[in-house]
């Protein structure tokens, strides 16, 4: 038999970079938390500088729920298969994937939040993608500005702004919608080799600008500044510099006193009663079954999960699945499109072997509306992004640009010769959401505890091929600029598994095609949350996590002023 | 969307036996052993291969990433050393596939009349291998050479840093300032493993 815990007041699934966010406002506000995370608390001498284990193991000493869960891949409902992948794309720990995420920490764009009024407007209704489900979002990038504010400050971000008050700073982004003031510490630091791709941007008549990273640049909140080491993507920050919920709001929300964590916490079920309010969740610890009342549940954990726990959460209220009275759950999934990445050979060392993925030159005039669409035969883009990054491993396992074969001695020289000298840009494209882009479960494949994987079916449209290789050719023509000497493309990839996944459980007015309302809980069941990607009805161009922590901090404290109302009681 | 059957509170609650447990815990446990099994092998851990199967593939990545005018190659990086170990550790799915792809490459060495494919003369062992370029196990092999010749030396390989030094990285450092990252000022190699570090070291399981 379970045992059953004493009630609190609000139970957090997930304390990953949304749940971590929304736990420190209501803490603060004197409600009781309880945060259930499936992976353990992970520290500085965890994250050891370490390629392969960081980059090809997938951190061999963090519990690996994901890893059994990852969700499977077909194009279409009728298209076979795609390979599984061996790893989820995301990571289990107290501060989730902002433990060993790239940090990039962007607010949207203004067009964003309008894609289908903005899109009518400027060009007329026909240029909305055939087939797409896309909606406007029920408020402008406006409404969320003070919560861009407030997460930029709690997690603490660098970077230099573009736009503050309506003053264009050409220093940063000048195409990003007012903010209220400078980011709280300068960006990371530029390179000659930075220097010389941003010198090449302008001399384009682009705007190149540095991206902005949850990482800091000097101490902040008793926290150093970042030691570049080179060993940031997929791996943890060994000085703390980098801000993950887990050194970051999540103590902070401990100090209250008010939230508890627990850890190694398998949450597979969200608990109904028969009017169809959630009264807690069931979840696996070790060898043991336990049931957490609390009177409100908040689902933070990644998009896959978020969606497959709705769906595993059958009752007689939701027969079909949590919230999901309308079909929606599931529905109207994106990712990002950064396969298609572009690379570039250089005739000179490039020095890219310490730094950070975030540690870039960005150009956004050709991200989401910045640029004309009249003569094009799509909307939206892409922001284009180029940073120092290079190990071992990944350097020696370049492509050859057709100059020199696969092994041997041939190919040892040409490594040796260029292992420095090439780069990979990281280019995020808008994606949409269409009719037959969806999540649901798996019929056949299963996790240890025998409950079905999420199951993605998805793929690029027509829209999002053009958008890439628009984005493309102009990322060929910076690098040229530059002085590349060759240039190859990637192919765009599939929308399997993907660390920038949206959708399944959209935020909207209506009721018939959302699953949560304006505020994140959900249409159907008035004290349930949810938090993440999940809830984006459109992806930008541009890295989810600020714009998901940005409204969770807004879900939270709309459960604060109106607890009475949301939780019943 | 298709749908699912329902499953029972109830059956649920059965399920979460000892066996339900087990399967979550188990693999955790085969981690962390294969990682200490890759990372704390000590001097002459034992491989997962026989001395002919050793023999075959360390003669396989010599010829993958070969000692020449440029240096030192994967043999001097003992890459097959890495493999071999990992092979008992988080390689261990793929010991069938080096069985199998180990035997057909000596089977192709046969066909050239030669013994094993150690007995064949570099360019005709270079002939068996763009044989089976297409291949999966080519392909596999060829990738674990490539992290065993430029891996941290923590796993066995990339032994004396060889491969480090053979594409110029500097090493594992814990603080990067500004010059160390100039392009044209490239900073002297430090050949330190990231387990050098006192801080790893003490962490790593």
């Amino acid at each position: 038999m379970p045992t059953t815990l004493k009630p609190t007041d609000i139970v957090i699934v997930g304390m990953g970079a949304a749940g971590g966010v929304a736990a420190l406002p209501l803490a603060q506000a004197g409600l009781k938390v309880i945060g259930l995370e499936a992976g353990t608390w992970l520290t500085s001498k965890d994250f050891a500088p370490d390629e392969l284990r960081n980059n090809y193991r997938a951190w061999p000493q963090s519990v690996q729920k994901a890893n059994r869960e990852v969700p499977t891949h077909r194009p279409s409902a009728s298209a076979p298969y795609s390979p599984r992948p061996a790893f989820h794309p995301m990571m289990n720990g107290v501060g989730g994937t902002s433990l060993h995420y790239w940090a990039q920490s962007w607010r949207l764009s203004p067009w964003d939040f309008k894609v289908v009024s903005e899109t009518t407007k400027r060009y007329g209704a026909s240029r909305l993608p055939r087939g797409s489900t896309v909606e406007d979002w029920p408020f402008g990038i406006e409404e969320i500005e003070r919560y861009y504010d407030i997460a930029e400050r709690e997690l603490g971000v660098s970077g230099k702004a573009g736009n503050i008050g309506g003053t264009i700073d050409r220093r940063g982004n000048i195409f990003e919608a007012p903010r209220r003031r400078e980011y709280p510490m300068p960006p990371l630091r530029w390179t000659d080799w930075h220097d010389k791709m941003a010198a090449a941007a302008k001399n384009l008549g682009w705007n190149p600008f540095p991206g902005p990273a949850a990482i800091n640049t000097r101490s902040y909140e008793n926290r150093p500044g970042c030691a570049y080491h080179g060993f940031c993507a997929r791996g943890g920050c060994h000085v703390n510099a980098k801000g993950s919920t887990a050194v970051t709001t999540i103590p902070k929300a401990q100090k209250t006193g008010n939230l508890e964590v627990v850890t190694e916490a398998h949450v597979t079920e969200v608990n109904v009663d028969n009017n169809g309010h959630v009264t807690g969740v069931t979840y696996v610890k070790g060898t043991e079954v336990f049931v957490q009342p609390a009177s409100v549940v908040m689902l933070a954990t990644y998009t896959y999960e978020n969606v497959r726990t709705l769906l595993l959460s059958k009752s007689k209220a939701f027969p079909n699945g949590l919230a999901n009275n309308h079909g929606q759950v599931g529905r109207h999934y994106m990712t990002h499109a950064t396969g298609g990445s572009v690379q570039a050979l250089f005739a000179e060392n490039l020095n890219n072997w310490y730094g950070l993925p975030a540690q870039g030159v960005a150009v956004d005039d050709f991200a989401d509306d910045n640029f004309d669409h009249s003569t094009l035969d799509f909307i939206g883009g892409g922001n284009l992004f180029v940073y120092s990054d290079r190990r071992p491993i990944v350097a020696a396992s370049m492509t050859t640009f057709g100059k020199a074969p696969q092994w041997g001695s041939s190919w040892k020289a040409f490594v040796k010769q260029n292992a420095d000298r090439w780069h990979a840009a990281y280019m995020q494209k808008t994606t949409m959401p269409y009719e037959d882009n969806y999540l649901d479960l798996d019929p056949t494949v299963k996790d240890p505890l025998g409950l079905p994987v999420c199951r993605i079916t998805a793929d690029f449209k027509d829209n999002e091929r053009k958008a890439a290789a628009y984005v493309a050719d102009k990322m060929e023509q910076w690098y040229r600029a530059a002085g590349a000497t060759e240039v190859v493309r990637n192919p765009l990839g599939t929308m399997g598994p993907s660390t920038h996944a949206y959708g399944g459980t959209r935020m909207g007015d209506n009721p018939e095609t959302n699953v949560v309302n304006r505020w994140g809980f959900a249409h159907e069941v008035p004290n349930l949350g949810i938090l993440g990607a999940s809830v984006m009805g459109t992806s930008g161009a541009h890295n989810p996590t600020l714009t998901v922590q940005a409204l969770a901090w807004r879900t939270a404290e709309y459960l604060v002023k109106n607890w009475t109302k949301v939780a019943g009681r | 969307m298709i749908p699912v059957p329902a499953v029972s509170r109830r059956e649920l609650f059965k399920r979460f036996g000892l066996a339900g447990a087990a399967a979550l815990m188990l693999p955790e446990l085969d981690r962390v052993l294969a990682f200490q099994r890759d990372v704390k092998g000590g001097a002459t851990p034992a491989g997962a291969l026989s001395a002919s199967e050793a023999a075959t593939l360390a003669a396989i990545c010599a010829r993958l990433i070969p000692t020449d005018e440029n240096g030192p190659g994967a043999a001097e990086a003992r890459a097959a050393v890495y493999i071999d170990r990992a092979l008992t550790g988080w390689l261990a799915p793929s010991r069938e596939a080096y069985s199998v792809g180990l035997a057909a490459v000596d089977d192709a060495a046969r066909a050239r009349g030669a013994k094993r494919f150690v007995d064949l003369p570099p360019a005709e062992q270079d002939a068996v291998l763009r044989s089976l370029e297409d291949t999966p196990f080519f392909a596999l092999a060829r990738t674990h050479t490539i992290q065993g010749t430029f891996c941290d030396p923590a796993y066995g390989g990339n032994a004396n840093f060889v491969g480090w030094d053979l594409i110029g990285y500097p090493g594992v450092r814990l603080n990067v300032t500004a010059a160390d990252q100039r392009m044209n000022s490239p900073v002297a190699p430090i050949r330190r493993s990231a387990y050098d570090y006192a801080m790893f070291a003490a962490g790593a399981h």
